[in-house]
């Protein structure tokens, strides 16, 4: 049809996450058939799309930056998509990945492959098809711009509706502080 | 003129004062909430986190510690004091290591409180993922650095309170940090008690009681129950009525 509105396209990925994020994305439950009304996902673990498209509206991202291939994802959804949203604590802090900061990499990779309870055969992978570990683990804002955040871990089924509803509505999307928790 | 009579204008309201109360006191006693986080209404003023600060006939001041005087004029709730409340909240997160979905004070702990207060989302600033030092030497309690804030309470409360001194600051600026006095420099070598003030009233995780991480489930906890405001003016106006009757 000529006049029907035309969807707002989402890419989701997960990086250095959990997908507790993408499970509470799911938890608004019948909302979601609303949301499908307003939405058209793109690259998302929700439908197997691997590859996002060039222009996208919304990037929702999950989990900080740990490795190599998690770098390259971000800038392709930054560069794809007009806004991109830091989604939960690991996006926007490190989270529980980033708690391995206080460590060296060395030590991180011989205390899970080498020293680590039960291990047999003990050796670091070094397959050329891994990506490569960084060195700390990053928030998102650290390696490009982030628009917004939600915050959470994970942030709440409500959290998403609001942040979606709003922005979808042309609204700026503000979280009041009865949605706002770190944990 | 009797005491009750005198008052000074915070924001839009006029707020009555006793002489020699703070500013912040007297807020509080009228129900205002100032944000703090060194403070403690409970102890001694330090002034030292500036989030309590307020305009005071167009210059700014701790509230903490600025008495009160008749006809002032004092600002709080504006977006400007706030929006400097939320960038020395974020820059507290941002010095440490603040992993909240992680840490056992998630809920009670005020300066996660004050930033949901805030409305603030996210940390703004580059993380520093500083190094610090756990303690985990004593049997009842935890010195979790990455947490600390340096707002001094168990530095004052140790001294004034407990009378023990187990705690004192060293370094500065950003190598600002918590050390214990003992010859091993070790909680558990140290005279620190699990009933001490001083453990008892850190605001945030870094000194806590062991073996009551969950002793509130994760949703029930102070903060997800109440905003931090109501709790604390409640919570002052409770102690206010007890000292002066
Ligand atoms: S001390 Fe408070 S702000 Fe810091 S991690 Fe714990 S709950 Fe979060
Ligand atoms: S340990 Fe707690 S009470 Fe002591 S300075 Fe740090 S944050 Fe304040």
């Amino acid at each position: 049809m000529a006049d029907a509105k035309k969807k707002v396209t989402v890419a989701t990925c997960s990086l250095a996450g959990c997908f507790g994020c993408h499970m509470s994305l799911l938890d608004i439950d019948e909302r979601l058939i609303a949301l499908l009304e307003l939405v058209e996902f793109d690259r998302s673990p929700i439908n197997d799309i691997k590859e996002i498209s060039p222009s996208v509206d919304v990037g929702l991202i999950e989990g900080g930056v740990c490795n190599a291939e998690n770098v390259h994802v971000l800038r392709q959804f930054r560069a794809s998509c007009r806004v991109l949203v830091a989604v939960g604590e690991c996006a926007a802090t490190g989270g529980v990945p980033a708690m391995r900061n206080h460590y060296t990499l060395k030590e991180c990779l011989q205390e899970a492959y080498v020293r680590g309870i039960g291990v047999a055969g003990a050796e670091i992978p070094s397959d050329p098809e891994l990506p490569l570990l960084l060195d700390k683990v990053q928030p998102l804002h650290h390696v490009v711009k982030v628009d917004y955040t939600l915050p959470g871990c994970p942030p709440s089924a409500d959290v998403f509706w609001m942040f979606l509803t709003d922005l979808i509505a042309g609204r700026d999307p503000v979280l009041p502080p009865s949605l706002i928790r770190y944990d | 003129m009797p005491d009750s009579k005198k008052t000074f204008q915070l924001d839009d309201r006029e707020v009555p004062f006793r002489e020699g109360q703070t500013i912040f006191d007297a807020a509080m006693a009228a129900g205002i909430f100032i944000p703090h986080l060194c403070h403690n209404p409970d102890f001694e003023p330090h002034s030292s986190c500036r989030l309590c600060t307020v305009i005071v006939n167009g210059r700014p001041f701790a509230s903490c510690t600025q008495p009160a005087v008749a006809g002032q004029m004092v600002q709080s709730n504006t977006p400007e004091l706030r929006d400097m409340r939320r960038m020395l909240t974020q820059m507290l997160f941002v010095e440490g290591n603040h992993n909240c979905p992680g840490c056992i004070k998630s809920g009670h702990c005020r300066l996660q409180a004050t930033a949901y207060e805030l409305g603030i989302p996210d940390n703004h600033y580059q993380q520093f993922f500083p190094l610090r030092e756990v303690d985990a030497s004593h049997p009842g309690i935890i010195l979790d650095r990455d947490r600390c804030i340096l707002c001094g309470l168990c530095v004052r409360i140790s001294r004034s309170v407990d009378k023990k001194n187990v705690f004192a600051m060293t370094g500065r600026g950003i190598d600002t940090t918590i050390v214990v006095d003992s010859p091993s420099g070790l909680l558990v070598d140290s005279t620190v008690s699990v009933d001490d003030q001083a453990v008892l009233n850190c605001p945030v995780g870094a000194l806590m009681l062991k073996r009551m991480a969950f002793d509130v489930p994760f949703g029930d906890r102070t903060y997800d129950q109440a905003l931090y405001s109501e709790d604390s003016v409640a919570r002052f106006q409770a102690t206010e009525a007890n000292r002066h009757g």
